[in-house]
């Protein structure tokens, strides 16, 4: 509400100063309303004790703003009009033509007709600029009558009814915008460019508003459809916002073509100035309001879009263990005993409960009484063994096989058979046989063998021409005796 | 908990539980059960009770959905965890080294079933395996891993006195997969003896059910296995292996593949 030039001048303290002041306007706007209800009991028309007379001073004011436009306001008797039912409510038992005249007394009190200027005055107090106190008056209206071209009067709200019973009051942005609206282009007829700079401002940050709500939940839809409700909040909200584009663009190109009037026609630069500014910000918002429509417009193509792309790309991917490459294989590298780990703690997770079993009394007694199965006499087929021939026994045994080691053992000199068969023939007379067949054997012993075993001796025996003379068996008196076992002897003897 | 719950609730979560330990029973074939699994999705307090009397009884509540049914898992030292000596009477004579053979062809099982990683986090995938494809499987890993030791020229052969620090493929390998004893039936410490007890143990806890025989018995695996490995089994393995020091990182696809059998 000050000035710029003045704002300029003061110091930085005083600029605290100035929310302080713009409070203290905004209270005394509000002062007219309170003033209604504390005087209606001084009515000599009627008890009016009953009527609310600050919701129908709001009733009036919304009235005259909302029928206002561009070029008119609204007409006295259309707003008495149509608050009349708004104040029938309140007291529906009063006559029409009271009804009536509490509304003209209302509408007359916010035109302040009484004062000269058929406006409020209230004082406040302020710091001046060389820091003294200062008490200062402000002048305002909240309804003002203008004339037409047609020499009709009209109504219109002011800034300051706009400004702090509709906007101020009113935080919703679509009411908010409306003020401002029509606020613009009241300032524009009145030649306040600055504060019309504000107004405009304050459409585009509507706009700004709009276009971030939708951005964000576009960007949510892109995230998940399903977080997003598509079939109300959506769908309003692109209403409303399509409906605020529509009518801001109406507006600003008309405000638009209003303070391009206003730019061409003044003739003090800085005036001439901020037009120019005032175009470029009002050509920002119209272009901004362009690009949420554009935005608006995509909107249901994108979540279509965003629908059939969520819809087919397959559930969610979970991350879960590779159990081939990050478990089996990397266990069957282990060693056993650290492969033991895995392996178990994998068994145990996966083998799932082991639910105990309770024996119950009556399994245990039916299994008692039960009567004992019945075996036939025939216990059925014999199945015809398939026998094989039993293998032959051993002719000696493990006694005489020892016995005969011991006297084949020959370290010292090698020995005749037939005292080898002698010495056997005293020790067990099934003996000599044995002996017999392992020096026979020894005629030509498997040395290939016996190098293979490692064997470092080997049985040998050799004829040299003696015969033998023993009363079971007969032939050769062979000499038996050990010979050591060497590579070079294989070889000599392959060779 | 801080609310206060009707005994009858109390009551009602241990029947609930007293279900869910019949592995083989399914909401969607018992009126009650899924009535239970409805109130514990929907009820966030009877959620709370069942768990609560679960942890109690030293169980743990996996999961709980229709396709599974309340899935359970004991925990360390409860009344209801399957010792490995319960298993294999045979395992719990034997060395370590038997037990640790049965606890692989389980891995083994459940890597056949779910080859890829999706598969295990994809709750509608069903897998099926055979006898013969988890033996074939386990063996081929071990022959790749043989022919890696063979180009590498390391001696594997273990010490005398340390037999347990052979490697785990070797072991496998070794093992016959099929034998047969004297009477004629097949040695149970045969590697395809071992799977086929796997599967079939595995049947009697709920987790597979058997489509067929060819194959050595084909198997198909229900949603309650793939939770039980996903949530429990898979991550226990896991962090025994990351307590050793062995950490695998696979990109995701799987590393078990297909081959065409013309390449074999």
């Amino acid at each position: 509400m000050s000035d710029e030039s003045d704002s300029g001048r003061v110091a930085a303290a005083a600029l605290l100063d100035d929310g302080l002041v713009r409070r203290l306007k905004a209270l005394a706007c509000t002062g007219p309303l309170h003033d209604l209800d504390t005087r209606k009991t001084r009515l000599d028309f009627a008890d009016a004790s009953v009527y609310a007379m600050a919701e129908i001073a709001f009733q009036i004011i919304d009235q005259v703003t909302i029928t206002m436009d561009f070029d008119r306001g609204a007409n006295h008797d259309a707003v008495i009009r149509r608050v009349l039912p708004f104040i029938a409510a309140q007291a529906p038992d009063r006559s029409p033509q009271e009804h009536e005249k509490v509304a003209r007394w209302v509408l007359e009190n916010l035109i302040n007709v009484g004062s000269v200027d058929r406006g409020f005055r209230v004082f406040y107090g302020t710091f001046a600029a060389d820091g003294a106190y200062q008490r200062l008056a402000f002048d305002f209206k909240l309804l003002t009558e203008l004339a037409d071209a047609d020499g009709e009067v009209y109504l219109r709200a002011s800034d300051e009814a706009i400004n702090v019973l509709i906007g101020a009051l009113d935080t919703d942005v679509e009411s908010a915008q409306i003020a401002a609206e029509i606020k613009l282009g009241n300032l524009i007829e009145r030649g306040k460019l600055s504060d019309a700079q504000a107004a405009a401002q304050q459409a585009r940050y509507a706009t700004v508003q709009y276009a971030e709500r939708l951005r964000r939940k576009l960007e949510a839809t892109r995230r998940d459809v399903r977080s997003v409700d598509w079939e109300e909040e959506i769908p309003e909200l692109i209403d409303a916002a399509l409906t605020h584009v529509t009518a801001r663009y109406r507006a600003e190109t008309a405000i638009l073509a209003n303070i391009r009037n206003a730019r061409d026609e003044a003739t003090d630069p800085e005036r001439k100035r901020r037009a120019a500014i005032l175009v470029d910000i009002v050509a920002d918002c119209v272009k901004r309001h362009t690009q949420l429509q554009a935005r608006l417009i995509e909107a249901n193509a994108i979540f279509r879009a965003e629908q059939d792309r969520q819809q087919f790309s397959g559930p969610p991917q979970r991350a879960t263990v590779d159990l081939f490459g990050q478990l089996l294989g990397p266990t069957l590298q282990l060693s056993v005993a650290d492969a033991a780990g895995p392996a178990g703690a994998f068994f145990h997770g996966a083998a799932g409960l082991a639910t105990p079993t309770v024996v119950r009394l009556r399994d245990v007694v039916r299994m008692l009484i039960a009567p004992g199965t019945e075996r036939d006499d025939l216990a059925g087929a014999l199945p015809e063994p398939d026998l094989m021939p039993p293998p032959d026994p051993d002719v000696f045994g493990d006694e005489q096989w020892t016995r005969a080691d011991d006297l084949l053992d020959l370290t010292g000199a090698p020995r005749r058979l037939s005292a080898l068969l002698a010495e056997a023939r005293a020790e067990d007379p099934a003996l000599p046989h044995l002996v017999l067949l392992r020096v026979l054997h020894a005629v030509s012993p498997e040395i290939g063998v016996a190098v293979r075993q490692g064997d470092d001796r080997v049985l040998m025996a050799i004829d040299d021409g003696t015969r033998l003379a023993d009363p079971e068996f007969g032939g050769a008196d062979l000499l038996v005796g050990l010979a050591r076992v060497s590579d070079e002897f294989e070889r000599g003897a392959v060779a | 908990m801080s609310v206060n719950v009707p005994i009858t609730d109390a009551a009602e979560a241990a029947k609930f539980i007293t279900l869910g330990m019949r592995p083989r029973l399914l909401p969607a074939r018992d009126l009650a059960y899924g009535d239970y699994v409805r109130r514990y999705r929907e009820d966030e307090t009877f959620a709370e009770l069942t768990n609560a009397v679960a942890n109690g009884l030293g169980l743990a509540v996996l999961a709980c959905s229709q396709q599974t049914g309340l899935v359970l898992a004991a925990t360390d030292g409860s009344l209801f965890e399957i010792k490995m000596e319960d298993y294999s009477r045979r395992a719990a004579a034997r060395d370590r080294r038997e037990k640790m053979l049965h606890g692989l062809v389980h891995l083994a099982v459940a890597a056949v079933a779910y080859p890829r990683p999706a598969d295990l986090a994809n709750d509608s995938y069903i897998g099926r395996v055979s006898v013969e494809q988890v033996d074939a499987v386990v063996r081929e890993a071990c022959r790749v891993l043989d022919e890696k030791a063979a180009a590498a020229e390391e001696s594997l052969d273990p010490l005398e006195e340390a037999p347990d620090l052979e490697k785990t493929w070797r072991v496998y390998a070794r093992r016959p997969s099929a034998a047969a004893t004297k009477d004629g039936r097949l040695a149970p410490d045969a590697t395809r003896s071992m799977v086929t007890k796997a599967l079939k143990f595995l049947t009697e806890q709920g987790f597979l059910s058997q489509v067929g025989g060819e194959g050595g018995g084909t198997y198909r695996t229900t949603p309650r296995y793939q939770v039980q490995v996903r949530e429990l089994a898979a991550d226990r393995a896991f962090a025994e292996l990351l307590d050793l020091g062995v950490v695998t990182v696979t990109d995701g696809h799987g590393t078990l593949r297909a081959v065409s059998s013309d390449t074999l």
